[in-house]
């Protein structure tokens, strides 16, 4: 700071004494300066624990907040977490059922986002949850697969930035007082039948709750109850309705399909269905020796996905492009959306639409067209009238009633409350979830309105943006604390159970609104439980509850079939898409932090975004010829205008994307996210509008002189010409099955080992790879790896144990991507356990390559030697070994490595050694598929298969045994126990093999 | 005269510069040397140690600094997970080199102008050693284990993994340590024996009294001294060559293109004796400056040094050249990979200044007028300790940086902590030296005294009965 600042700082003592003669009750401060309010002490407390500040080295700082977070006085200090609990601690006398002290136990559960449920098994140790993992009988995680953010929600359950207690005005009150303050204002309103009354959740598919609003809106029929989500579903919803004249929401049977368009469609990383559409597909792409056949996949989007970089044909077109480009197609399909003339938009290959054209008649009832939320209803419209006019509707596609409890348009449902609120007609307004003030449209304005409604409540995990503009503030229980139930893609529902007792004292949306039905002392357990006893009168109530409970699913609720027919001419009347000009601003919501409610999650932010592999940041994505056109380079800061609003922003040149168009990622720049999501990336909503919330001409871009440092895990794009991954076509696999193999193992000075018992190993099939990071954070939630933060990341010290590397080929602007996962492939011949000095990394009579944490001295030869350069080593004491509550999060099974020791992958040796246990108990050899790997678990197309290759039967040494079986780096005659599956695409002969 | 000239010119033998110069004495030399050590303090001494106890303090800081943090406050990372700490390890190794040469194998052949320099030089070599053996501790992730790479009998019933060149380098370190130090200390006996018969106070005469072991110069003394001293020259001379090796195949071991090659050893033995010579050339230029010392360390000295310099030089330049050649003749996509990645990288820099120091300015020394001036030659030793640090910089790095996936590959960038670490070594190097020079002979007296015999081989009035004088006086 410099000196004349410095000079400013006065404390003025007169006023901390008028403070304190003003307080009442015992307060906690930390200083005078505090006492006096000044701006020097507001800034003290944003840059953290200035104590240390100095202390520091100065790369340390995002780590440092993680591992002082439980000694921080702050929150010792502000939380007033007074009295000690009278209940006496008593062992347990009669032991519970089932409960086997360091056995884990699992409860299957479900956890929504976006509303929509996801079927979870949750790992309980001795009351903690651990470990989440798929439910493989849930519809939505069939096979047991989950997405990034199921992983690593036990991160944020134990988040001890959590908001810890009732807050009025930013000071700690109690839930007393808040009931008293919400009756009173209640009272006022039962006159009005709730005329004053309004509340905002997010997107709810929850019956119980759907009933409580029910009631809620019959007691109160003035009040209002708006849904919002940043990310919602209204595109689809509104695209339903103008097909078919009514509400309907579209489920896909990808593992029917053979050939499949996807208008600018993320369907494996985005939407309800996404994880369950992810196994689907994949189903259709696996190439065996004995099934020579996959399904082919066509792209059409601006900003590569995961489904479009898996696509055998991509086609980079501007978002605005893809409705005249659908229309195009629809013509050629015979499909009359009676707006007239079709014409294909500038940048369409003619040889491509007709190849598609072709390809899709020659599949009549086998295709299917999947249009993305991001484009608007009538490209969705366009896709169920060609579903219906190839025949696809009801084979590849049914429909179903929403999902939703009100599937009204949420943009719609945000601007009406806003009206109110600006109106003066809002006396009371719940935000039960969600965070709104920050998600909501610029031009809203819902943080200038908010302060209108009298009374203003919040629900949330955090104390976020919104919290911060409502008089109340009630933690809410995460969901693993509280019960609930929610349904899923296809209409299933669940029921919530919780896995531990709220951990701040957390409320639900539930108890919430049964409070507003007068019954203040209703538990989430028996609003849930009472519904359900509604839905299901009769005897045998008990088993229903308890067979829904523990299988996580409500038999028999999935949605049924619902009859719709394309209108006629549907379009006519809306608006024809119009010529698109300009530069083309494209929203997304962030592959590993979604629309900012993980911004404090370190897992996620520490995830690197498949496909820049960028972490702890987003960036404003441009083609590499845009890029050129405007001289940008990566990391270039650029300011981003659009309609009066500007943003400053870090470039990213990501080859695949469309020209003149620039896409930016949701859910950073948060003000209030907590330490780890402080500061990180820019606020993209800024930009966003009502009107355009997903894509909008009329960006401008202006290059600014500075630049910024970003951290990214990979920053090579090719493969430098080595034989890294295996690819090829299903055309040449069909003429020779063995064209990628490689020659196998070469001769070693060292004498062969034997394995008389097991010998593991694992397969990974590239063909089934869709780059999503479930593994990843899969693996740092079993393995207890910890985050290193931004800087850490940027010099090289990331942890995770399994990466997802990425490469492309081709040209920049149509690359072919490759994801590769590389965990420690456990090479026989290990270079790594040679040069170990202390012989902490050896090989076991199972052919595991161990790693004894004990023995490491961290010399780090074995990283230096390891040429697929999968060990991580703590540079420094990564894990936070203060903080109380993180402490309940980890495995107990696994070591927590210090500082100064070398880490790696070692295909979950404690899960091995649980499966041996009790094989051996009960006199019997491991099963093949008892163990799973964490990976092989989270992994949502089953791309990763474990288990013993010393049984020729096995699932891993049949995949070893197929034609397309390659070992990395084959050269180095490391004979690694990891092998590899090749990717292979299925192109199109018309449009040549590219 | 003529067929004097003629046979001269026949045999081909130039005229040498004496060993030292004429007209020494006994006396003279004795006096020249122990002056320095019994003599008044200087106060271009005190500074000089001042300036370098600074960065022994620095070094001191920088090591407290690391333990409390552990490694990560250094540049290291993955992939480059070895940085400046076993850089500055097989550099400081290297320096070491040429103390053991001087003393041990030119000794053998009976080269006598090392007696002039070969004191100083085990010496530098023994401080070399120590400055070396701080980074492979320094550099453990968990450095209060470091005795694990120790074979000795615990209750853990483990030993040390024999596979792994690292445990071979604590062996072939420490033998060579001990080695030194005996061959070194043994050296000076009849020395530290001068000295306690020369110096004026009672203490000092005490402590140097316990230190010469009770020598008296008898006959009897100086016969098992004599075959003692060339007993330990022969066992010191293998471990010339074993060290580096050694040393070297910490990389020539790993898989890691840039370290897998099998010329390693001598590459690396050549490039210690060339950084060594360096060295001790950086040493003796100035110490003979400042003490007067021309007389003894003459021009011949300087120059044979200088010869050696070259020699060793174009053996490290034929190994550049071949690793280039190997690089590209392996057929192997990684090494001709790392081989241009060397020259046009990010590291590309380094790989340049490495050549011009050690390929480039070695040439000058081809010129007898490079190697008679001492200050062109003294730059001459610096640029190539430089260049010798930034080979070994060079090898850590780039062969770590850019490996055989992509993916992982990564950058280097040395931290403050990295730098001062390097520098408080230096420091803590000179500190050393400078007390050496204090405290113990920094040239070898009695050796000193026999070539001022056979340089005088008949002076007048200086024969051997003053030589026996002496002796008696002693």
């Amino acid at each position: 700071m410099p000196q004349g600042e410095r000079a400013g700082t006065r404390l003025d003592l007169a006023a901390v004494r008028a403070r304190l003669a003003g307080q009442t009750g015992r307060r906690y401060w930390r200083s005078l300066e505090e006492l006096a309010g000044t701006a020097e002490f507001e800034e003290l407390l944003h840059r953290e624990f200035p104590r240390y500040a100095a202390f520091w080295h100065e790369a340390l700082d995002r780590r440092q907040f993680l591992r002082l977070m439980g000694a921080s006085l702050a929150l010792a200090g502000l939380t007033a977490c007074g009295t000690q609990s009278r209940e006496k601690i008593v062992p347990y006398i009669h032991q519970p059922e089932n409960m086997v002290p360091g056995k884990p136990l699992f409860f299957a559960t479900a956890m929504t986002l976006g509303g929509f449920a996801s079927g979870l098994l949750v790992e309980s140790n001795e009351g903690r949850p651990t470990k989440v993992e798929g439910n493989p009988d849930h519809p939505a995680n069939r096979g047991g697969g989950t997405d990034i953010f199921a992983q690593a929600s036990v991160l944020t359950l134990y988040d001890p930035d959590r908001s810890q207690a009732v807050t009025n005005n930013g000071r700690v009150s109690s839930w007393d007082a808040f009931v008293a303050a919400l009756r009173s204002t209640l009272a006022g309103q039962r006159a009005s039948g709730g005329a004053g009354l309004r509340i905002l959740t997010e997107t709810i598919t929850s019956p119980t709750l759907a009933a409580q609003f029910q009631a809620l809106l019959k007691a109160f029929p003035n009040a209002r109850w708006r849904q919002y989500e940043p990310v919602n579903r209204d595109n689809a919803l509104a695209g339903a309705r103008l097909a078919f004249g009514d509400a309907a929401t579209p489920v896909y049977h990808f593992d029917r399909a053979v050939v499949v368009l996807a208008l600018d469609a993320d369907f494996l990383a985005w939407g309800p269905g996404r994880v369950r559409y992810a196994r689907d597909f994949i189903d259709g792409r696996r190439a065996r020796q004995v099934k020579q056949s996959m399904n082919r996949l066509y792209a059409v989007e601006p900003a590569p996905t995961l489904a479009g970089v898996l696509a055998d044909h991509r086609l980079a077109l501007r978002a605005s492009d893809i409705a005249a480009f659908t229309r195009a197609l629809a013509k050629q399909l015979g499909v009359d959306d009676g707006l007239g003339d079709a014409p294909a938009p500038a940048g369409v290959p003619a040889n491509w639409l007709a190849a598609l054209v072709h390809d899709l008649q020659a599949h009549r009832g086998g295709s299917l067209v999947v249009a993305g939320e991001s484009q608007p209803p009538l490209v969705h419209a366009l896709a169920h009238a060609i579903n219906d006019a190839l025949g696809n509707a009801g084979q590849t596609i049914t429909y179903i009633a929403p999902v939703e409890a009100d599937p009204a348009a949420q943009g719609d449902a945000l601007r009406a409350l806003v009206d109110d609120l600006n109106a003066g007609k809002v006396e009371a307004l719940l935000v039960l979830g969600g965070n709104p003030v920050y998600t909501a449209p610029a031009d809203l304005d819902l943080a200038g309105a908010l302060p209108k409604a009298k009374l203003r409540a919040h629900l949330g995990l955090y104390a976020d943006e919104t919290a911060a503009l409502c008089q109340w503030h009630v933690p809410a229980a995460h969901e693993l604390e509280a019960w609930g139930d929610a349904r899923a893609y296809d209409g299933t529902a669940s029921i919530i159970q919780p896995l531990i007792a709220p951990l701040y004292n957390g409320k639900t949306a539930y108890e919430l609104l049964a409070l507003l039905l007068d019954q203040p002392n209703a538990t989430s357990y028996q609003l849930v439980r009472q519904y359900w006893q509604g839905q299901r009168q009769g005897a045998d109530f008990e088993a229903f509850w308890r067979k829904s409970v523990h299988d996580g699913i409500v038999a028999d609720t999935a949605a049924p079939p619902k009859q719709v027919a394309v209108r006629p001419g549907f379009a006519q009347g809306s608006a024809s898409p119009a010529a698109s000009a300009g530069l083309e601003l494209n929203f997304r919501p962030d592959p590993t932090i979604w629309d900012g409610r993980f911004a404090n999650n370190g897992w996620l932010q520490e995830t690197p975004k498949p496909l820049t592999k960028l972490t702890w940041d987003n960036a404003a994505h441009v083609s590499p010829a845009t890029a050129a056109r405007l001289s940008l380079a990566t990391a270039d800061i650029v300011e981003l205008r659009y309609r009066g609003q500007s943003v400053r922003a870090p470039v990213w040149v990501l080859p695949g994307h469309a020209d003149n168009a620039v896409t930016v990622t949701l859910g950073y720049g948060r003000t209030m996210a907590g330490r780890v999501g402080a500061d990180a990336g820019f606020n993209a909503y800024l930009l966003r509008t009502a009107a355009a919330p997903w894509f909008d001409n009329g960006l401008e871009l202006a290059k600014t002189s500075d630049s910024m440092e970003l951290a990214t895990t990979q920053n090579s794009h090719s493969m430098e010409g080595r034989d890294l991954v295996h690819s090829g076509t299903l055309a040449q696999f069909q003429q020779n099955p063995t064209f990628l193999h490689n020659e196998g193992a070469k001769p070693s000075l060292y004498p062969p080992r034997h394995y008389d018992g097991y010998a593991w190993g694992m397969s990974i099939d590239l063909n089934a790879c869709i780059g999503c990071n479930a593994c990843m954070v899969a693996c740092q939630a079993e393995n207890n790896i910890p985050i290193v933060g931004k800087d850490q990341v940027q010099n090289g010290r990331e942890m995770h144990w399994i990466r997802i590397d990425r490469y492309y080929s081709g040209d920049l602007e149509q690359p072919t991507t490759y994801f590769e996962p590389v965990p420690c492939m456990q090479c026989e011949n290990a270079p790594c356990e040679l040069v170990c000095p202390v012989g902490a990394t050896v090989h076991d009579s199972e052919g595991l390559n161990v790693m004894v944490y004990n023995r490491c001295v961290g010399t780090r030869y074995c990283s230096n030697n390891c040429p697929y350069k999968v060990r991580r080593f703590n540079f420094l004491q990564w894990v936070d070994q203060q903080t109380p509550v993180l402490k309940l999060q980890r495995n107990p099974e696994v070591t927590v490595r210090e500082r100064g020791v070398m880490e790696k992958c070692t295909y979950c040796t404690q899960r091995i050694t649980a499966a041996r246990i009790t094989a051996q108990n009960e006199n019997r050899q491991v099963r093949d598929g008892e163990i799973l790997t964490a990976c092989q678990q989270a992994c949502p197309t089953g791309a990763i298969v474990f288990g013993d290759i010393n049984d020729a039967q096995s699932q891993v040494s049949t995949l070893k045994a197929e034609p397309l079986n390659y070992t990395l780096l084959d050269e180095l005659n490391t004979r690694p126990r990891t092998t590899y599956l090749a990717r292979l695409r299925n192109p199109n002969p018309e449009l040549g093999t590219e | 005269m003529q067929t004097e000239e003629q046979l001269d010119r026949i045999h081909d033998v130039p005229p040498i510069a004496p060993m030292i110069e004429r007209g020494q004495s006994y006396t003279s030399v004795t006096n020249k040397i122990d002056s320095i050590v019994l003599g008044p303090l200087r106060l271009s001494w005190l500074f000089g140690f001042g300036l370098a106890f600074a960065f022994v303090m620095l070094l001191m800081t920088a090591i407290g600094y690391l333990f409390f943090w552990g490694v990560g406050v250094w540049g290291v990372n993955i992939p480059v997970a070895w940085g400046f700490a076993i850089a500055n390890f097989v550099w400081w190794i290297g320096i070491g080199h040429a103390g053991t040469l001087i003393s041990a194998i030119l000794l053998l052949l009976r080269q006598e102008w090392r007696t002039s320099i070969n004191r100083f030089a085990e010496a530098m070599t023994l401080f070399a050693v120590a400055c070396a053996g701080l980074f492979p501790i320094l550099h453990l992730g968990r450095p209060w284990l470091f005795y694990w790479l120790l074979p000795y009998p615990n209750t853990m019933g483990l030993w040390p993994q024999f596979r792994s060149p690292l445990v071979w380098d604590i062996f072939a370190v420490l033998t060579y340590l001990i080695v030194s130090l005996i061959f070194w200390y043994v050296g000076m006996i009849p020395d530290l024996a001068t000295l306690r018969d020369r110096a004026k106070r009672r203490g000092i005469r005490i402590v140097f009294g316990i230190m010469a072991f009770g020598w008296r110069g008898s006959a009897r003394h100086w016969h098992r001294y004599k075959s003692a001293y060339l007993l330990l020259a022969a066992l010191a001379t293998p471990l010339v060559v074993s060290v580096h090796s050694v040393v070297s195949l910490d990389f020539a071991v790993a898989i890691v293109p840039g370290w897998h090659s099998t010329f390693f050893p001598p590459y690396f033995v050549a490039g210690a004796v060339f950084s060594g010579f360096a060295m001790v050339l950086t040493l003796a230029i100035p110490l003979r400056a400042a003490f007067r010392l021309q007389s003894l360390i003459t021009m011949r000295h300087i120059e044979s040094m200088a010869k050696f310099l070259l020699v060793t030089g174009l053996v490290v330049d034929y190994s550049y050249l071949m690793e280039i050649f190997m690089g590209w003749y392996s057929g192997n996509q990684f090494e001709q990979y790392l081989t241009l990645n060397r020259m046009v990288g990010f590291y590309a820099p380094l790989y340049w200044a490495v050549i011009f120091c050690n390929v480039g300015v070695t040439q000058l020394l081809w010129f007898k007028r490079v190697r008679t001036n001492t200050f062109l030659l003294f730059g001459v030793a610096l640029l190539t300790n430089f260049g010798m640090w930034m080979e070994r910089v060079m090898i850590v790095i780039t062969s770590l940086q850019r490996d055989f996936m992509p993916s992982a590959w990564g950058i280097f960038l040395p931290t403050f902590w990295d730098w001062a670490t390097l520098l408080g070594t230096i420091g803590l190097f000179f500190a050393l030296f400078y007390l050496f020079v204090r405290l113990l002979p920094i040239i070898s007296i009695h050796e000193m005294r026999e070539l001022v015999h056979k340089t005088e081989p008949d002076p007048q009035g200086s024969d051997g009965r003053e030589a026996a004088r002496e002796l008696v006086e002693a």
